[in-house]
């Protein structure tokens, strides 16, 4: 199909201008054929008309002619002057006129035979008047209330729409829907080139508008439902569900904004534009968590914006300063910016448009949400998972990180979000409360996070005045300890730590004693031996000694002997 | 055609509208060219006025080929279309005026037309 359509000459398209529209059409309206605009009343079709004919005259240089069958001058200079168009400015510069037809119930006789000349005199004349390319007529069908004749006002339209076309014309003709007819007299049965349906929806109380190309021949078109607001600055059609999953991913690291979450994954933290969702039960510091991200986001000089659904802005600014989260001096900067909605406000749609409008004026690089559960008030429960499904992937498109905070309630399985848009999510954190020995403590974990090695540890998470802390927590052979629990069994480990410590002192202790008293009883030995050695010694030179003198003695006795022998020799003689 | 119109109730035609047996008529005809449309209701419209109104009215026809912008300040649609500006209140009437009874009831020039 794209090849054929590549050759053959496109369709050619006049932009509207309106935001989104020409997005979800590829381009616009069927240039120089009429559109038909059908809705309930209110449903916005005037409004559409409108700005199609105040954005071409402005932004496209094509002026534009209305034609109101409806409203007086006064009742709608006073309409579009509340949504900001300057429409007197627009005609006193001939890049616009309006033509106010009245035609009244009953005011008007038919007497035979007659044609809608006049209608066409007047739209040529208005359209020469300013060179028009584009014309709405709002709402043609009003014809029908004022003029009887079914048969000639039938062919007349036929005929004013093909007189339209001849002319070049970009026609926008609105049509009220009535029954299960896009228009009440059938006007889809002449205008076969491009059908928009607008739709005002009210389910479970919250009213949503909605828009959808119902045909668009000879182009392609979304042809979903799209939400669409209007606001101060016309209609803003959010195209979210024809994104689909084309988007560049990052390899780049952003920090969460606690070092030991970041160390649990992978010692960096989350994938720049991936998306994260931290469930938990209340009250187990979600938010912390999330101040954490906005903190960190900021203080690189990026931009966060927070969604809060919950707290108002002084009141999450008041409650994180308390845990050493000082978050104002971000915002005075301009790089955060908390919005504060109750989500009963409005439709899930209209939070969606909101939401989509504010991320693409305010250029974040983190998108905080929190709680997205609580969503779950404003509509149907499918209605929500298409929401997050669409948030999601419209934050992935533009590369932003989004921080979705769920909240699981107590009597679920915490590893179940309502939303299920847990298979959608890059990362998931799980906060849960452990309750043991009659406290509760929090831990934290990572349930998943694709592409990159995260840890698979339980970590205990504090809130302290300075912040959130993580802990490893107590993994004992009793199991996961936490809290006083884990401080008993630290306190107890420390104990018996302590103890061993000691006996080895002691044990040390005694060995020295018994070294000393060992060394003492050798030293005792030795000199037991020493003396003994010298005693032998004493005894061995004694008895030298004594050999000796028994020697001189035995000689002196010898020598005496002798003398004696001599002298009585002597005395004999 | 004629045929096929149902008869009327002059009776609750009536309107209690007090108009001067000499009052004059003003009537305008827009049209757009001279279309066999325009010129059967201008012989129409001449045809009746001539019987029921003979000497006392003016009929205005304006072409708005040649003057469009009237179209807009006169809040023309439909074509021909006759307008009873005098007398008041305006009346309009669309169509070629080929059912000269049910034109005579809607101008209420019945009136004029029955107290001679």
């Amino acid at each position: 199909m794209p090849k054929v359509s590549s050759r053959l000459p496109l369709l050619e398209k006049v932009p509207t201008g309106i935001n989104g529209f020409d997005e979800i059409t590829g381009g616009g309206l069927p240039a120089g054929r009429p559109t038909l605009v059908c809705g309930s009343a209110g449903c916005g079709k005037s409004l559409f008309g409108l700005e199609f004919l105040i954005r071409g005259a402005t932004q496209y240089d094509e002026p534009g002619v209305l034609m109101t069958f409806e409203e007086s001058a006064d009742d709608m200079r006073k309409n579009v002057a509340s949504l900001g168009f300057d429409i007197d400015a627009l005609v006193a510069r001939k890049k616009m006129a309006i033509d106010f037809v009245k035609i009244e119930r009953g005011e008007i006789e038919e007497h035979g035979e007659y044609d809608l000349e006049g209608l066409f005199i007047r739209l040529a004349h208005t359209i020469a008047a300013v060179g028009a390319k584009r014309v709405v007529l709002d709402t043609i069908e009003a014809l029908f209330a004022g003029l009887s004749n079914q048969a000639i006002l039938r062919s007349e339209l036929r005929r004013l729409f093909g007189w339209l076309k001849e002319r070049g014309m970009t026609a926008v003709i609105t049509g009220e829907r009535a029954g299960d007819q896009f228009t009440r007299q059938g006007l889809e049965e002449f205008i076969s080139d491009c059908v928009i349906l607008l739709d005002h929806r009210v389910v479970d109380q919250i009213s949503t508008r909605r828009i959808r190309v119902v045909k668009y021949r000879g182009s392609t078109h979304g042809t979903n439902e799209y939400p669409f607001l209007i606001d101060e600055k016309g209609i803003s059609i959010l195209p979210i569900t024809s994104s689909g999953l084309e988007y560049e991913v990052s390899t780049e690291r952003v920090s969460t904004g606690v070092s030991g979450l970041d160390g649990m994954l992978g010692g960096l933290g989350y994938y720049r534009g991936s998306t994260v969702l931290l469930s938990g039960t209340a009250g187990t510091g979600k938010t912390s968590l999330a101040a954490h991200l906005a903190r960190s986001t900021c203080a690189r000089g990026e931009r966060c914006l927070f969604f809060s659904f919950e707290e108002s802005e002084s009141q999450i600014l008041r409650n994180m300063r308390t845990v050493g989260i000082e978050l104002q001096p971000f915002i005075r900067k301009d790089l955060l910016h908390i919005h504060s909605a109750r989500p009963t406000i409005y439709g899930l749609e209209m939070h969606l448009v909101r939401t989509h409008k504010m991320i693409s004026e305010f250029q974040p690089s983190v998108v905080i949400v929190d709680p997205v559960s609580n969503l779950r008030t404003a509509g149907t429960i499918e209605d929500t998972s298409m929401l997050f499904v669409r948030l999601v992937d419209f934050l992935r498109k533009h590369g932003i990180l989004g921080f979705l905070v769920s909240l699981t309630g107590g009597a679920m399985a915490q590893e179940m979000t309502q939303e299920a848009i847990s298979s959608m999510v890059d990362t998931w954190l799980l906060l849960k409360d452990v309750e043991l020995n009659g406290e509760r403590n929090k831990v934290l974990y990572v349930l998943k996070s694709r592409g990159m090695d995260h840890s698979n540890q339980v970590r205990e998470f504090h809130i302290t005045s300075k912040g959130v802390k993580l802990v490893d927590a107590y993994l004992g052979p009793s199991g996961v300890l936490t809290g006083s629990a884990r401080l008993a069994q630290e306190a107890l480990e420390a104990a018996d730590v302590e103890k061993s410590k000691q006996e080895m002192e002691r044990r040390k202790l005694a060995l020295a004693h018994r070294r000393k008293a060992m060394e003492a009883q050798i030293e005792a030995l030795q000199s037991a031996l020493h003396a003994e050695e010298e005693e032998f010694r004493r005894t061995v030179s004694n008895e030298k000694m004594r050999l000796g003198r028994v020697e001189i003695d035995r000689e002196a006795m010898a020598r005496s002997r002798r003398v004696t022998d001599r002298s009585k020799k002597n005395n004999h003689t | 055609m004629k045929a096929t119109v149902p008869k009327i109730d002059r009776n609750s035609a009536a309107r209690p509208e007090t108009l001067e047996p000499k009052e004059e008529w003003k009537l305008r005809l827009y049209v757009a060219g001279q279309t066999p449309k325009s010129l059967t209701a201008f012989a129409n419209l001449k045809r009746i006025c001539d019987e029921h109104l003979a000497g006392r009215y003016q009929i205005e026809v304006i072409d708005l080929m040649r003057r469009p912008e009237l179209a807009q300040a006169d809040q023309i649609i439909a074509l021909p279309t006759l307008v009873r500006k005098l007398p008041e209140p305006i009346k309009r009437i669309v169509g070629d005026l080929s059912n000269s009874e049910r034109v005579i009831v809607g101008m209420n020039l019945e009136r004029t037309f029955s107290s001679p």
